[in-house]
């Protein structure tokens, strides 16, 4: 039988590729391109009105665009779209700013033992589990937390509480790519700019800045995605809605309606990652 | 692997046909929607599992205070190994049970109706539950867990959501939802007042409006017609700006009284009872408007894989003693009314004779003018007829609230 089997596979090239790649591209298919296909199908149907249960009868009443529809029309829906990808955004551009300089420091100026005490800092807090850290965040803010001992006061904004959180969550998936990228100029670039009588400044601008920007793309895509999809965050930590939220309570509500909100971060996601990879963001992931 | 890189349409094309059988054998699946099929008729030996779908404190094995357990007896008894999943919302409970992998449920007068429709559920043979026979005649083929006289579960008790609020910071005592209602009253807790964070949450707005604002003509708070849901949600909107957060998660509740962040709001007993044994400082009431309540019926799933021991469990949660446990510990009315006897109230967690009387459970003082959930359906069940708005209309509208 085994002799059998590896006569079968002897001498055909495409048959061994075939055999070795058949379960991840089995699972690759079924379990991410099938869920979404699956989803966007979903979106179509309607729901029995007392049971609330989907409707897969295929006449044309119960598949239909309404639920884009809906979500087109009804104010609320595009108000919480806006509201959410403006957070991922601004946690995107928030966390480029913080995570430059540390990324620097670790990349450039740090001696090597210092350096690894600093990588493991930042992946450290990684391993703790996300829901610990965002209910650490929703007692540090509370009315008896830290910030109120220190005289601070807790944000009692929504979007400021949300857009704290979501800032300290993803940190490290930008610092980490913006090392890297970092590691790999060699200083030599940096002697160089510095030889030919370049301001500091100038090689910032001219050689570092270029030469890391993919880095920051890269690293954007992790925290914008991570931002866009969240949704307990902002449940634990804020009264407002998010894309997710909105996709979370329809989900055992409307899950056509919920299956057609999906596509929206699912879109915005696509249309992001095309710009990052003219930019070349995806030789640095 | 020249060879097959210079292929990649023959492989796209791979890709598109599974893709493509995956999509059409989930689509053909699962179409069987007709209204459950038999109710048992004999108990068998315990299959030795059983997964349920429980409310928080339903279903207690000594995992939360070692002194409360009712399950760890029955396990030992009947050999059935019980798994819990606490469910939050009524949503999420018809969401849990539809995934066929439970066995039963403790499901609410607005969740059952859905299940029954859903075919999600099996009748149940009472007969086979000694300990029905003492359930409270009220309980008993109701709207919410029958159909043609044909039971379809089994009561569990029933209870009020109750107005909860901090004795230091609330004062005086309040007796009215104006407290959370009225922009006025409200307005003085600003960023503390607290909401059940789901569409039925609006029956609560409802029952304040038919009571406050009778030119709308709301009779039963489930039975809103577009107007008058324009008004609950007008109303629910101004409370959303001194909502400081909504909770739907039983412990988001707790932790959010206990460390002050929210001094009032409306609670099932649960978590007073659990606020004020940490010695919390916490009031309770029903106001003078009543309030929405409900009445909980364990459901066995259609497609159980542990009928027999589901139903061993059915009278096991009726047995007199789980039912003065259950009752005390939750903070409700038990079903049983054999329940009721001191000796049984005596030995539960919370021990007190008075239990059914302070919670009403004949329903002779106030339980039955509660308005229980229920799914809202556009037949508004009075001369109005079909302009009613449906539990889909409730859903976008709590969408709308919350902004």
């Amino acid at each position: 039988m085994g002799r059998r089997l590896a006569g079968l596979f002897h001498g055909r090239p495409g048959l061994q590729v075939g055999g070795l790649l058949a379960g991840p591209v089995g699972w690759l298919v079924v379990g991410y391109l099938g869920s979404l296909a699956i989803l966007l199908l979903t979106s179509f149907w309607t729901l029995g009105e007392l049971s609330g249960e989907i409707e897969k009868t295929y006449n044309p009443a119960n598949f239909s665009l309404d639920n884009f529809k809906q979500i087109a029309e009804e104010p609320v829906y595009r108000s919480i779209a806006g509201r959410t990808i403006l957070i991922a955004a601004l946690v995107t551009v928030t966390d480029a700013i913080l995570a430059f300089p540390i990324a620097f420091y670790m990349a450039k100026v740090a001696s090597p033992r210092t350096r690894s005490v600093l990588v493991v800092s930042v992946l450290l807090p990684l391993w703790s589990g996300y829901l610990v850290k965002v209910y650490t965040w929703r007692t540090i803010m509370s009315g008896g937390g830290v910030l109120s001992w220190a005289g601070v006061g807790a944000p009692t904004d929504d979007m400021v509480r949300v857009w704290l959180v979501m800032t300290y969550l993803w940190l490290p998936y930008m610092i980490i790519p913006i090392y890297a990228g970092l590691e790999r100029i060699s200083d030599s670039l940096l002697s160089a700019s510095e030889d030919l009588g370049g301001h500091p400044r100038t090689t910032f601008r001219r050689v570092i800045v270029p030469l890391v920007f993919p880095a920051v793309v890269a690293g954007s895509i992790f925290t914008f995605s991570l931002t866009l999809g969240d949704f307990i965050t902002p449940l634990l930590v804020s009264k407002t809605q998010f894309i997710g939220n909105v996709v979370y309570s329809n989900f055992s509500n409307d899950l056509p309606l919920a299956a057609a909100f999906s596509t929206v971060p699912v879109v915005v996601m696509v249309v992001y990652l095309l710009v990052a990879r003219r930019l070349g963001a995806f030789e640095h992931l | 692997m020249r060879r097959l890189t210079a292929r990649p349409e023959r492989l796209a094309w791979l890709v598109v046909s599974a893709l493509a059988s995956v999509v059409f054998a989930v689509g053909c699946g699962g179409g069987d929607d007709d209204n459950g099929g038999e109710a048992l008729s004999q108990i068998g030996e315990g299959e030795g599992e059983l997964n349920l779908i429980a409310w928080a404190g339903y279903v207690e094995d000594g995992s939360t205070d070692p002194k409360v357990d009712w399950v760890s007896d029955f396990e030992k008894e009947t050999g059935c190994k019980v798994n819990v999943k606490v469910g939050n919302t009524s949503d999420e409970m018809v969401q849990l049970m539809r995934t066929g992998q439970y066995d039963g449920v403790s499901a609410s007068g607005d969740a059952t109706l859905r299940l029954i429709e859903g075919g999600d559920v099996d009748p149940v043979n009472t007969d086979l539950v000694p300990n029905y026979e003492d359930v409270f005649d009220g309980l008993k083929e109701q709207p919410y867990n029958s159909v043609d006289g044909q039971m379809y579960g089994i009561p569990h008790g029933r209870g009020a959501n109750l107005l909860m609020w901090n004795t230091d910071e609330v004062q005086p005592d309040p007796d009215s939802w104006s407290v959370v209602f009225d922009p006025q009253e409200s307005s003085k807790y600003a960023g503390h007042v607290t909401a059940y964070d789901n569409p039925i949450y609006i029956a609560d707005a409802g029952l304040y409006l038919m009571k406050h604002n009778p030119d709308l003509g709301i009779t039963n708070p489930y039975e809103l017609d577009e107007g008058q849901l324009d008004a609950a949600v007008d109303l629910l909107k101004d409370q959303n700006a001194n909502i400081g957060e909504y909770w739907a998660d039983y412990t988001k509740e707790i932790s959010a009284f206990a460390n002050g962040d929210t001094l009032v709001g409306t609670t099932w007993p649960y978590q007073y009872l659990t606020l004020q044994a940490d010695g919390e400082p916490v009031g309770q009431t029903i106001p003078e408007e009543g309030s929405t309540g409900w009445s909980d019926t364990w459901m066995i799933s259609s497609e159980a894989e542990h009928p027999n021991c589901m139903y061993l469990w059915f009278n096991h949660i009726l047995e007199p003693q789980v039912q003065a446990d259950v009752a005390e510990w939750f903070g409700e009315a038990p079903a049983n009314s054999v329940a009721c006897e001191p000796k049984y109230l005596k030995n539960g967690p919370f021990p007190d004779v008075n239990h059914c009387e302070k919670y009403d459970a004949a329903g002779e003082e106030y339980l039955d003018d509660l308005f229980y959930w229920t799914t809202p359906v556009s037949d508004c069940g009075d001369d109005r007829g079909d302009v009613c708005t449906t539990y889909d209309d409730w859903v976008q509208a709590w969408t709308e609230v919350k902004g």
